[in-house]
């Protein structure tokens, strides 16, 4: 029971009606707990909390995410700063009990950027086979998917899932997936052909081979940018007492190899590995989440060895719940210690002139606090200290500071 | 009671975090003689404006196939050969060809400088076989508003190129054919057209602008209007970086603070000076000079440290790579200034990587290395003591 309500927490799976809202009468949670023991990371995009009116099928629901940072590198800091990194609001439907249609579009930093990250429609044949068509999150580890703040202790997202890896990466496309519960095992997949990435990945501001250039084209959701579909599937397997394993390939060729009937490069492949977990200690009630992704990439031999061909990185969260009380008149106030490690690595090799090793490394250590009012709701307060290290491995970039936020579905 | 307990335990918590002062939390700066990085002391508030936009425009800004990027180039930015301002590793090391003796231009095509590496579909340009080249690693790019500011009086004041005063030593400036938009100014001493190059291994460059335009251009495959020829395809093309942008990363070179000596205090430090001087190392790395009037009032009327006479030197067969440039003979070499030598690590990934093309792993390596006009002072080098052979690399990673 115990681990199920962390599992709540964490998830941020909601398993109570909202007292707070304007003339809530109108509104009515469509979600129930019974959901909650049989939900995987696969079903993040629906294990949220929705409202609807009346007998509308329509639902609506979002996030927001809020929040301070005093963070300086080597002695040199921009001073206070106060940021709304997303404001996120979902719309679905259920037009038919199998048919459903779930978006939701982010604003980021106040509307700087707009992006509708997931709109689909997904129709139900049977447990295993269901088809989705439209805009997808390409199910490439747990994050991709599973990244809404109110379920996160961190102010900040796992920089491996966000600089190395592309979240939210989302593009257009169809595919199917299922998952069939037996006992206390479950087992779910995925997967999708979509549109993909772009040369952007090695060719962009960031001097390195960097996945989330491909998320500045806003194109992919116009076309493909060479024809050839990116293939992204996911198995998971979850064990109730133990809890879920998820392995993932995202790969494609990535590169404009021709344009209007003529060849302009080889064709140049990029795959993308990734390995998620999440568990919960039975003694502790710790829970530990976490993933780590391999990504490889052609890169042209005369292109420059600033562009890894080979990166790695990942995180692992650690969350502690030590007091679970009735505070300030939150019943089932939850207040957390958490910590997370992370590592990221966008050029694994070594130099063909020296033979020593490439860097264009970092790694964070991130403790911090977390009190939860309610499940949908966390306020947060963290210190990150992390290290980074050029291409040539220099001595490096300090970077430490505080992070207060607050991040809660409405 | 319990409310009360946990209460005490967030504002704890919160008052922890906030007890810590921001100062404290953010980590230390580094000594600022530790770093090469930063502006020089007393520039006016419009002055640090323009130091900052040339900052973003030199380390920060990359350029990829769409801004301009090639076909062919070395690298995507300025940072990424002159890694926090210092010296350059080997993986970013250019290659030089086209001239293998004096004033004499062959007509090469790709020349004067290999763009080894390729945008997405392109190819690389190729060395042509059987030509001499010079292989050189980006130099560190701090206290050049300094050495700018010298007068051609000032460096010819050292020159001696009949070596009269018999000293084995014998400076020469490099004459180089300036390009169109170099804008003479007063101190200038030209000759048959001609001026004093001060900037790189060979002074090829005779100003900042100079250096930096053909840096754009021959590194980085970008062109302007300074240099609006493509390296790939040798045609005009439109320019890839505005004037603007130039003359801000020109402002960023000339206003980068000088590198400061540690411990200079220190005894081995003090023998190892004293070392450098009786081996008569100083002849041809000057350790003082001081500028004249400048156009930017903190450059002006400064004495600073760069061990360096900015003349060619015969470096001896050792250092003759058969190439060359401007006036230069193919084993003389500009006297690398010495300033923030010890900082080298700092920016080449933690080894030396000395002499003109990085060939020299350590400050001894560089210093048997020396042939020519400076065999001499190598060869007491030799027969000094382990305990003064120390003190002098003391002193050298001092600088």
């Amino acid at each position: 029971m115990k681990k199920n309500l962390l599992l709540f927490l964490i998830f941020a799976q909601t398993t109570v009606t909202v007292n707070a809202q304007v003339d809530s009468s109108l509104f009515k949670d469509t979600r129930n707990d019974t959901l909650s023991a049989e939900a995987m990371n696969m079903d993040a995009v629906y294990e949220r909390p929705f409202f609807h009116a009346g007998t509308s099928p329509v639902s609506v629901g979002g996030y927001i995410e809020a929040g301070y940072q005093y963070i300086g590198e080597d002695g040199i800091t921009e001073g206070h700063t106060f940021r709304i990194p997303r404001f996120t609001l979902f719309v679905g439907s259920s037009l038919h009990p199998r048919i459903k249609f779930l978006s939701e579009t982010e604003f980021e930093e106040g509307g700087k950027e707009i992006a509708i990250e997931f709109a689909a429609l997904d129709i139900n044949f049977s447990h295993m086979l269901n088809l989705r068509g439209g805009i997808i999150m390409n199910p490439i580890g747990a994050f991709n998917q599973n990244h809404d703040g109110p379920k996160w202790e961190f102010v900040d997202r796992p920089i491996a899932m966000t600089k190395m890896l592309p979240a939210t990466w989302s593009n257009v496309g169809f595919g199917l997936y299922g998952k069939q519960f037996v006992n206390d095992w479950g087992f779910g997949y995925e997967i999708y052909l979509t549109n993909g990435f772009d040369n952007s990945i090695i060719a962009n501001g960031e001097n390195r081979t960097f996945l989330p250039a491909a998320k500045e084209n806003a194109e992919r959701f116009e076309e493909s940018s060479n024809g050839q579909p990116l293939i992204t599937g996911k198995l998971a397997v979850k064990n109730h007492n133990i809890g879920e394993i998820g392995l993932s390939y995202m790969g494609e060729i990535y590169n404009a190899f021709e344009d209007d009937g003529l060849i302009l490069d080889e064709k140049r492949r990029l795959d993308v590995f990734a390995i998620d977990f999440n568990t919960s200690l039975e003694k502790t009630s710790t829970y530990l989440t976490g993933e780590w992704a391999w990504v490889m990439v052609d890169v042209p031999e005369t292109y420059g060895q600033q562009f890894g061909e080979r990166q790695q990185g990942g995180f692992l969260d650690i969350v502690q719940p030590v007091l679970r009380s009735t505070i300030a008149g939150f019943n089932n106030a939850v207040l957390n210690l958490a910590c997370r490690l992370e590592y990221v690595d966008w050029n694994v090799g070594t130099f063909r002139e020296t033979g020593a090793n490439i860097s264009d490394d970092l790694w964070a250590i991130v403790p911090g606090v977390s009190f939860r009012p309610s499940a949908q709701t966390v306020l947060r307060l963290n210190y990150r200290y992390m290290h980074q290290q050029d291409i040539l491995g220099n001595p490096p970039a300090k970077i430490a500071g505080i992070q207060i936020g607050i991040s809660s579905y409405f | 009671m319990k409310e009360l307990n946990v209460y005490t335990l967030i504002l704890f918590t919160v008052g922890f975090f906030f007890m810590i002062s921001c100062e404290g939390i953010v980590p230390e700066a580094p000594d600022e003689e530790d770093l090469l990085d930063g502006p020089i002391a007393g520039l006016s508030y419009e002055e640090q404006d323009q130091f900052l936009k040339g900052d973003i425009a030199f380390n920060d800004d990359i350029f990829t196939p769409k801004t301009g990027l090639g076909p062919t180039f070395v690298a995507a930015s300025c940072g990424s050969c002159h890694p926090g301002d210092g010296k350059g590793h080997p993986s970013t090391t250019l290659i030089r060809f086209g001239q293998t003796e004096p004033n004499i231009t062959l007509n090469l095509k790709g020349a004067p400088q290999l763009q080894n590496r390729a945008i997405p579909g392109y190819q690389p340009e190729q060395l042509p076989e059987g030509i001499p080249s010079m292989k050189m690693t980006p130099p560190a790019v701090t206290g050049l508003g300094l050495l700018a500011a010298l007068t051609d009086e000032q460096i010819l004041g050292n020159a001696d190129p009949n070596d009269e005063d018999g000293d084995g030593i014998s400076g020469v400036p490099n004459y180089v054919t300036p390009p169109d938009y170099f804008i003479p100014e007063d101190h200038h001493q030209p000759e048959n057209g001609k001026y004093i190059g001060r900037f790189g291994k060979k002074a090829s460059a005779v100003n900042l602008l100079h250096q930096t335009a053909t840096a754009y251009n021959q590194d980085i495959g970008i062109t302007s209007t300074f240099e609006p020829k493509d390296v790939y395809s040798n045609l005009t093309i439109d320019p890839e970086v505005s004037d603007q942008v130039v003359r801000d990363v020109v402002f960023y070179l000339k206003t980068l603070k000088a590198p400061l000596q540690r411990k200079q205090n220190d005894p081995d430090i003090l023998r190892g000076k004293e070392v450098f001087n009786i081996l008569r190392c100083s002849s041809c790395h000057i350790p003082t000079w001081s500028t004249l009037e400048s156009d930017i009032d903190a450059l002006s009327n400064k004495t600073f440290y760069p061990y360096t006479d900015l003349l060619l030197h015969d470096m001896g067969p050792g250092l003759d790579d058969g190439a060359t440039e401007g006036s230069a003979e193919t084993y003389e070499w500009r006297t690398s200034p010495l300033w923030g030598l010890g900082l080298s690590p700092d920016s080449q990934g933690g080894k030396y990587f000395l002499m003109h093309d990085g060939r020299a792993q350590s400050i001894e390596e560089a210093i048997l290395m020396h042939g020519g006009e400076a065999q001499n002072s190598r060869d007491q080098f030799q027969s000094l003591s382990s305990v003064e052979k120390e003190a002098l690399i003391k002193f050298l990673e001092s600088l």
